[in-house]
């Protein structure tokens, strides 16, 4: 149990470290940090599903932002803060503060998922007999692409427009560029 | 931008199969062991951007061009459409039926072994090219773009 608090100090604080540094480069380094101990967090929960696709995903994230904050000189925003914008950041942090503490009360506790406390858990059902209805030995597997395959299509639906503006927007300019220098 | 040293660039051609081989084993056991297409597709998008630091840009857009990185991108995803879709078809008028299961496997005990569940290590294949050749994509039309120049 001290192990997820453990955990938890330690992406809490790379947070603020990530958010306070003036340098961006030891920011990404810091995100990096976070994610890892996010995945280290799914390990002892657990969940090796998601803690694989964590660590993979932020590695390749890791490299693309890092690719993307060493290739060029940046400019550093320097300078007080305005007055007003602290305030009303401020008033909208404790207001989403007082919100989280209603929020967290209503939750169940650590440990017991929401899905075990209705009359007939869903989450039974796949256990007991997702082998059988679904013929997958990971169950994690059977769920997201059995039972909840709308979730993951709309995921896949996601990931593939992204990709489609990114391509779209970028590759433009890149061309234009080629041109005018040939 | 034509790569990095030799040493780095003899450590990456040994080590860059033996990440394209655990890509392909995670994306195919993703319905037996933990993992499945999303984090197999990753490591087998993780590979190319190996190559793609260590050999330079145009090197990676030789084994896997631009043109040919979005088609892949396309037939992942219409393939795993295609796959709810005879879903619809063949089995009980329901989007994602799993009807190779039900139809054909659901006699036999095939728990555990790797040709068994239907239609989820198909789903699994069909996810894992789309997410390789998608963040493939990001990373090498993102090298390609660069901002300070257009200054």
């Amino acid at each position: 149990m001290t192990i997820f608090y453990i955990l938890l100090l330690f992406i809490i604080i790379g947070a603020i470290i990530a958010v306070e540094t003036e340098n961006l480069l030891s920011a990404v380094i810091c995100i990096g940090a976070i994610g890892f101990g996010a995945s280290l967090l799914f390990l002892f929960l657990k969940a090796p599903d998601i803690a694989i696709t964590q660590i993979v995903v932020e590695v390749l994230g890791l490299i693309i932002l890092i690719r993307a904050t060493i290739a060029r000189d940046l400019t550093f925003i320097s300078g007080d803060r305005e007055f007003f914008g602290v305030v009303v950041s401020v008033v909208i942090v404790f207001v989403i503060f007082l919100a989280g503490i209603i929020v967290l009360q209503t939750l169940p506790d650590f440990g017991t998922p929401a899905f075990t406390k209705a009359s007939v858990p869903a989450s039974e059902a796949y256990i007991s007999e997702g082998l059988e209805k679904t013929g997958a030995a990971n169950l994690v597997a059977s769920v997201i692409l059995d039972y909840r395959a709308y979730d993951t299509l709309g995921e896949a639906t996601v990931l593939f427009t992204s990709i489609i503006g990114a391509t779209v927007i970028l590759r433009k300019r890149s061309r234009k560029l080629l041109e005018e220098s040939e | 931008m034509k790569g990095m040293t030799v040493v780095v660039k003899t450590i990456a051609s040994w080590i860059k199969v033996l990440i394209f081989l655990f890509g392909i084993y995670i994306v195919i056991f993703g319905h037996l062991t933990p993992g499945g297409g999303f984090a197999g597709g990753v490591i087998l998008a993780g590979s190319y951007v190996l190559l793609m630091l260590a050999f330079g840009r145009e090197f990676a857009e030789e084994n896997l061009s631009l043109g040919w990185a979005s088609r892949l991108d396309c037939v992942g995803a219409l393939l795993f459409i295609a796959i709810a879709l005879f879903g619809l078809v063949f089995g009980a008028a329901s989007f994602f039926y799993n009807f190779i299961q039900q139809r054909y496997l659901a006699d036999k005990q095939t728990a555990l072994e790797l040709i068994s569940a239907g239609t989820i290590p198909l789903s699994n294949i069909a996810i894992g090219i789309k997410v390789a050749t998608s963040l493939f994509l990001v990373i090498l039309v993102m090298s390609a773009f660069r901002p300070n120049e257009s200054e």
